[in-house]
């Protein structure tokens, strides 16, 4: 009876009355949205599209959704009638897609993957060019030679980061060490502090990271060591340790993608922002000296105005055969498939 | 003046079946009250949770789904509990299990001609690996006297990352760009869907006779008696013959091959190709669905649905009242706390006695 009663009031809410409405924006998020780290920053931008459009758009989302189950979580925010919906990671990919063929009016927003169809857009951020710009600042000041990084599964987008990372540094000291610990996850302060811990015994100086907490810095700020922030501004958990920290900024991307379903423009498509699109954002140098900051600001400058490519030639494979050849960059393909590292990392992936 | 429990001599039925549906009866109130505090009417919420997954067709085939592995894994660990054996470890036979068989399914991907008999060969693939993997902490019990506890529970992790190492290295999708997941699994490879169009596949019902075919064999047959008797009463079982050796290997093999099973209907059915992550969390759920539903078969059926609805509820509850996650998962575990509170309760008379705190020790 139930049934029949919301097939009829389906049918109803189907005629005029609809265009009237607002448009219902779902997010579904791998982590809490407390993480203070990438869940957190695209809450941020789900709260920036409602503050920007608050009579057209209603939001709502899902956190913690793991990504085994994710599909009946991505089904039933379309079910609840959202008209666009952001899912914001990797793992989403296929059960995204799976989604969208069952609901082909709904639109759909999938960070960090690479498939696409007609109603499933991806977009993603070149963080890789913020680790750039990290990797030069870690570069001079590391006094031990040696930097940690802290990565989470390796994936091309952390691959490529810890490789950009490093042709940072060694552009300003071609013998400074890279020592690598994966964690296996994307969120967990535990681990990610007994990973700082163990880097910063082995001799580490500068911590940087590519996972979601902020328990790394506060690591760093205990020993009074160094470290990148990552996600958001995590300057107020370490205000003596954080140097700067890569930002995402998803708020423009998705209040554009959202007019874009109101007007009726929209149309699925790839997007990869960067410092120039104001996607990847650096958070304010900090603690360091001014030379060091200003040579980090122009650095950030030259690779928005495309005079710095981080990946350009020559680039060499850790076994030393050339990957980019001089005079050229690398393209965007390789560097989203990106599973070898440069020369003169010290860990070895898995193949 | 003191309380005291006094065991009763013997056990009302009416009160078996009331107390957990008063367990629950006072979870909800109790979740009213945080539902209430955090500004949202109580009404509402209940509506949400337990009213609107149910009368939807989609959200009943969801609970089914969510349900089935649950109720698939809590199965065979009831058989473990029920003997006083602790099998932690589910979690890692499901995903060994979802490996073993989801191998299969990557090594015949593209394959033509008659391929009728992959899936089974995908379910049996699994289910002897579920197995295997769970005869490791058995035979360490049996051989050396090493805790189950503890062995079964650390190859959860050697499991997840020896997935994780398979779809990172040899299953990896030569074609997807090096991220970490297999091919999709040929339709050959997959669970049928029940209807058309819909999302149930047969995995509930593998699941449904699982339960079934577990309820007959521990009310009606020797091997079920010797697991009842073992657990109520080791030295009795020792007089009357069982072996100790004998039955902890049996249930940690049932308890695992149920697990593996239910790893492999997952990758087979709802997911379709391997990927690092294909559990959220079922074998550790299943525990407590295995003593929500007091360790047996048709209980734990229905604790299943109970959960499962809550998760589904609790999503909804999150879309459409803005109220947490942390509020489920808050829920789920009063109602374990309350239904095993409310056990003692079913088994013993609490009679108030006067005198000093240290009299008699409670029995």
């Amino acid at each position: 009876m139930r049934l029949g009663g919301a097939v009829l009031c389906a049918m109803l809410a189907a005629g005029p009355a609809l265009a009237a409405d607002k448009l219902k924006v779902g997010f579904v998020y791998v982590g809490p949205v407390a993480d203070f780290g990438y869940s957190y920053q695209h809450d941020l931008s789900r709260k920036a599209l409602a503050e920007a459009l608050p009579d057209k758009v209603e939001t709502t989302f899902l956190e913690n959704v793991p990504e085994a189950d994710s599909e009946r979580s991505i089904e039933k925010l379309a079910r609840s009638g959202a008209g666009l919906i952001f899912t914001t990671s990797f793992g989403f990919m296929e059960p995204t897609l799976k989604v969208a063929r069952k609901f082909p009016k709904v639109k759909f927003e999938h960070a960090t993957g690479y498939k696409r169809s007609d109603n499933v857009s991806t977009y993603s951020a070149r963080f890789y060019e913020g680790r750039y710009v990290c990797g030069k600042i870690a570069g001079t000041l590391s006094k031990s030679g040696t930097v940690g990084y802290i990565a989470s599964f390796p994936i091309p987008e952390v691959v490529s980061g810890i490789n950009a990372f490093m042709l940072g540094a060694q552009a300003v000291n071609p013998n400074i060490k890279i020592k690598v610990v994966w964690v296996n996850t994307w969120f967990d302060p535990g681990k990610e502090a007994e990973a700082a811990k163990a880097l910063l015994a082995q001799g580490a100086d500068i911590l940087t990271q590519h996972t979601d907490s902020a328990a790394p810095l506060q690591e760093a700020e205990k020993q009074g060591k160094l470290a990148f922030g990552q996600s958001s501004d995590q300057y107020r958990f370490a205000p003596k340790a954080q140097l700067t920290s890569i930002t995402d900024d998803w708020n423009g991307y998705v209040i554009a993608e959202a007019k874009a379903v109101l007007d009726g423009t929209w149309k699925s498509h790839d997007t990869w922002g960067g410092i120039k699109d104001g996607m990847v954002v650096l958070a304010p140098f900090t603690n360091m000296p001014d030379a060091v900051k200003a040579m980090a600001e122009e650095t950030k400058q030259a690779i928005a105005d495309g005079k710095i490519h981080p990946f350009a030639g020559p680039v060499l494979k850790q076994d030393g055969s050339v990957a980019v050849k001089a005079g050229e960059t690398a393209p965007d393909p390789m560097i989203l498939g990106m599973n070898w590292y440069v020369k003169g990392i010290d860990d070895k992936l898995t193949q | 003046m003191r309380l005291d429990l006094v065991p009763r001599t013997r056990r009302s039925p009416v009160l078996d079946i009331l107390s957990p549906a008063l367990a629950f009866v006072a979870a909800v109130l109790i979740g009213g009250v945080a539902v209430a505090a955090l500004g949202v009417s109580p009404g509402d919420a209940f509506v949400t949770y337990f009213v609107t997954p149910l009368s939807e067709v989609w959200s009943l085939q969801e609970i089914a789904l969510k349900a089935a592995p649950l109720a698939l894994i809590a199965t065979g660990l009831a058989f473990c509990y029920r003997a006083n054996l602790w099998n932690i470890g589910a979690e890692g036979q499901f995903v060994i299990g979802g490996l073993a068989g989801g191998w299969v399914g990557v090594a015949t991907h593209g394959m033509g001609g008659f391929t009728l008999w992959i899936l089974p060969a995908m379910l049996i693939a699994g289910t002897l690996a579920g197995t295997a993997y769970a005869m490791i902490p058995a035979v360490l019990k049996v051989r050396l006297g090493v805790s189950e506890i503890l062995t079964s529970l650390m190859l959860v992790y050697v499991a997840q990352l020896l997935l994780d190492y398979m779809v990172r290295g040899p299953l990896r999708d030569p074609a997807g760009y090096n991220f970490p997941q297999s091919v999709g699994f040929d339709p050959a490879a997959r669970l049928p869907y029940l209807m058309e169009g819909e999302t149930l596949h047969a995995g509930v019902v593998v699941a449904f006779l699982a339960v079934v075919l577990a309820t007959v064999v521990l009310a009606r047959t020797l091997f079920g008696f010797e697991v009842r008797v073992v657990g109520a009463s080791p030295r009795a079982a020792r007089f009357a013959g069982f072996s100790d050796a004998r039955l902890t290997l049996a249930v940690f093999a049932i308890s695992g091959g149920a697990a593996g099973l239910a790893g492999i209907v997952e990758v087979a059915g709802k997911i379709g190709q391997l990927q690092p992550e294909i559990s959220p969390g079922y074998g550790f759920t299943a525990i407590i669905v295995a003593f929500l539903g007091r360790l047996s078969p048709p209980g734990i059926l229905i604790a299943a649905i109970v959960i499962a609805l809550t998760t589904i509820g609790g999503e909804g509850a999150q879309i459409d009242l803005k109220l947490p996650l942390d509020l489920t998962r808050a829920f789920q575990g009063l109602l374990l706390g309350l239904v095993l509170g409310a056990d003692v309760f079913a088994g013993y008379h609490v009679r108030l006695v006067p005198g000093g705190p240290t009299g008699r020790p409670v029995s």
